[in-house]
């Protein structure tokens, strides 16, 4: 979901051209919603380990680490060892259903499916951890405003013609016809959001090395074509 | 006042369809007046001057005429640099760039009248007024120290005459003397500053006097770059260094600087040099100008503008702006939005998206260099940290001889960036 609040960002961006970082959520509901929590956890300078871990500092911290709680499943400290550290997209998922993160956790909650509550509850947390004004490595505090395209680079019109002859590279991963298994699809996707996304990747702001490598070497007109071509896809 | 950022763009807008000449009342150029020449005051001035092409009149006020960098005092203290290496003069700024370069102190700021008053008894007026001046100490925030103790217990947190008295001290210590350090609270200049003060004072003790011991008292749980500091100093300076944090006392520190002793939580300790670094509040100029809440001036990320007069910018280690830490490197970086900003208003020129960014090197033992980093970016709110990164422990020596490699470079460049 805040892969899509970033999409969202950017197109904002994009149209207003003015940069500006997304809050995380609204900590103020968060307090709200992490009153379902606070069965389990504490936060705060009072806060003690109860059935769950005290939630101080959670941001940056690896995953089954708080000193003096006893109640960790293996799964969870198993999770942290491999490298597991909280930060906004893994809670985000952890909070939407524990169990798809870290198998046998202890964490018997539902989840949270209502991606604003999520983020809301995530903003409330991060006033918890440290602030970046004093340690500056500490987690971000908003979600970036990933790409910056100028208006000219949008408005490029692209020539489905070339976007066809281009897609042949794509094609081998992205099937035209739309199936999705392992890779996503492309087909049908409105030209704007491919435009966006093949930026980010071509400033590195989306990782995965092979789209960085395909999108690096695209022009802007070339990304313009590409998705000119796959949204008409969609039409037919 | 509130100031939206459809407030400020829109702003930008009026000006560029003006062309900005009706704005100076008096007719003639528009007046910038800066004060402070530090990282963000030199630099906002010299980009103001270089970008405006003439048509802007700037004016940098700066009391001292030769000005020492805090970043890299700390490698002076342990002998990685000269005193000359790190200090710098106004000329070019007055030369190339046709800045007027005002050496005095300001002691007064009309925000009605749009005037500042110097010490030295001239008045001058502006359009925008950009405050740069650093940080000053918060009044009896150690027990026991001031200003007038800054002799027997140097602070050195202001680079200069104060960092060659400590050095001094430093090589006049006993053999198996002891070094103690007041850690500030947060916020202050420089997070990682005092961690690498310990470090290079440890090294120049290491050659110079091995048997000697440091005391650091530190009032925060969790300081930046922890990790690599804690494992740099049991690997180069083993048994040197004990840390006291707020569990043991760290936040319950008084001094007596006649005795040479300081007091933690109760038990007296006697010293033989004592680093005195007191929590901090923005310099003095931003009280007399009252665009201060608290101890801090706030600003809008999206320009730098203070958030109490929109004609007054403020820069950094003075702001509170939001994540971005007190340092020289924040301020050059904010100094440029600024710039950018200023010169929307008064000449119409474009105004872009404020991005920031910002990177701090430090310096454990010689060759071992860490680093710190993050980009920022503004909402209405604050400058928010999207990205950062840091140093880990475990890293090969070549890793870290090219990070202070990079430190050097990084050094040249902003120096050049600031003064021409």
């Amino acid at each position: 979901m805040i892969k899509t609040r970033i999409v969202a960002a950017i197109v904002a961006g994009c149209v207003t051209q003015a940069a500006s970082a997304e809050e995380i959520g609204d900590p103020v509901a968060g307090e709200k919603v992490f009153k379902e929590c606070a069965k389990c956890h504490q936060v705060g300078p009072d806060a003690v380990n109860r059935v769950g871990p005290v939630l101080n500092d959670v941001f940056g911290r690896q995953a089954g680490t708080v000193e003096d709680f006893t109640r960790y499943s293996k799964g969870i400290v198993r999770m942290g060892v491999d490298g597991l550290h909280w930060d906004i997209e893994h809670l985000d998922t952890y909070l939407e259903n524990p169990k798809s993160l870290v198998s046998g956790t202890r964490m018997s909650f539902r989840g949270l499916k209502d991606p604003q509550e999520r983020a809301d509850v995530i903003a409330y947390l991060r006033t918890f951890s440290a602030s970046p004004q004093n340690i500056p490595e500490a987690a971000p505090t908003a979600l970036p405003h990933e790409v910056a395209l100028s208006p000219e680079v949008l408005a490029i019109v692209g020539d489905p013609e070339y976007g066809e002859y281009l897609s042949a590279e794509c094609n081998t991963c992205h099937q035209a016809d739309g199936e999705d298994e392992g890779i996503p699809s492309i087909t049908g996707w409105p030209d704007e959001d491919f435009v966006v996304a093949m930026h980010a990747y071509k400033v590195k702001a989306r990782p995965h090395p092979v789209m960085q490598m395909m999108a690096g070497r695209l022009t802007d007109e070339e990304i313009a074509a590409l998705a000119a071509y796959y949204a008409g896809l969609g039409a037919e | 006042m509130t100031l939206t950022r459809r407030g400020f763009v829109g702003a930008g807008l009026a000006a560029a369809s003006l062309y900005a000449p009706a704005l100076h009342a008096q007719g003639g150029r528009p007046k910038v007046v800066v004060i402070g020449g530090g990282a963000g005051g030199a630099t906002v001035a010299r980009y103001l001057a270089k970008d405006s092409d003439g048509a802007l009149d700037v004016t940098l006020i700066e009391p001292t005429r030769t000005y020492y960098t805090c970043f890299f005092s700390n490698l002076y203290l342990a002998g990685f640099r000269t005193l000359e290496s790190i200090a710098h003069t106004y000329g070019k700024l007055a030369a190339d760039y046709g800045i007027n370069v005002i050496h005095d102190w300001a002691v007064g700021v009309d925000r009605d009248a749009r005037t500042v008053s110097l010490a030295g008894g001239a008045t001058l007026s502006y359009d925008r007024l950009v405050l740069s001046p650093g940080i000053d100490f918060v009044d009896g925030a150690v027990p026991g120290w001031d200003v007038t103790a800054q002799n027997a217990m140097p602070h050195a947190y202001k680079a200069g005459s104060q960092s060659e008295l400590l050095k001094a001290q430093i090589e006049a210590m006993p053999e198996g003397g002891l070094f103690a350090m007041v850690a500030p609270p947060n916020p202050y200049r420089c997070p990682p500053g005092p961690y690498e003060r310990i470090s290079m004072v440890a090294h120049k003790l290491r050659a110079e006097n091995p048997t000697a011991k440091i005391l650091l008292l530190d009032p925060k749980e969790s300081f930046s770059k922890q990790g690599v500091f804690e494992e740099g100093w049991s690997k180069h300076y083993s048994g040197m260094i004990d840390r006291i944090g707020p569990g043991f006392g760290g936040a319950d520190v008084s001094v007596d600087p006649g005795a040479m002793t300081v007091t933690v939580d109760g038990e007296v300790t006697k010293v033989d040099v004592c680093n005195v670094i007191p929590a901090m509040k923005a310099g003095r100029i931003c009280e007399i100008a009252g665009v201060n809440d608290g101890n801090w001036a706030p600003v809008s990320g999206h320009t730098m503008q203070s958030r109490i007069d929109a004609n007054v910018y403020v820069l950094g280690d003075a702001t509170n702006q939001g994540d971005m830490p007190k340092s020289g490197f924040s301020a050059n970086s904010q100094a440029k939005v600024a710039a950018m900003a200023i010169r929307s208003e008064l000449t119409g020129s474009q105004l872009f998206p404020a991005k920031f960014t910002n990177t701090c090197w430090s310096l454990i033992d010689a060759d071992d260099g860490v680093k710190v980093g993050a980009s920022y970016e503004a909402n209405d709110e604050k400058i928010a940290s999207v990205s950062s990164f840091v140093s880990q422990t475990g890293e090969d020596a070549e890793m870290r001889k090219q990070n202070y490699e990079e430190s050097l470079g990084w050094y040249a460049g902003i120096t050049a960036d600031m003064f021409g």
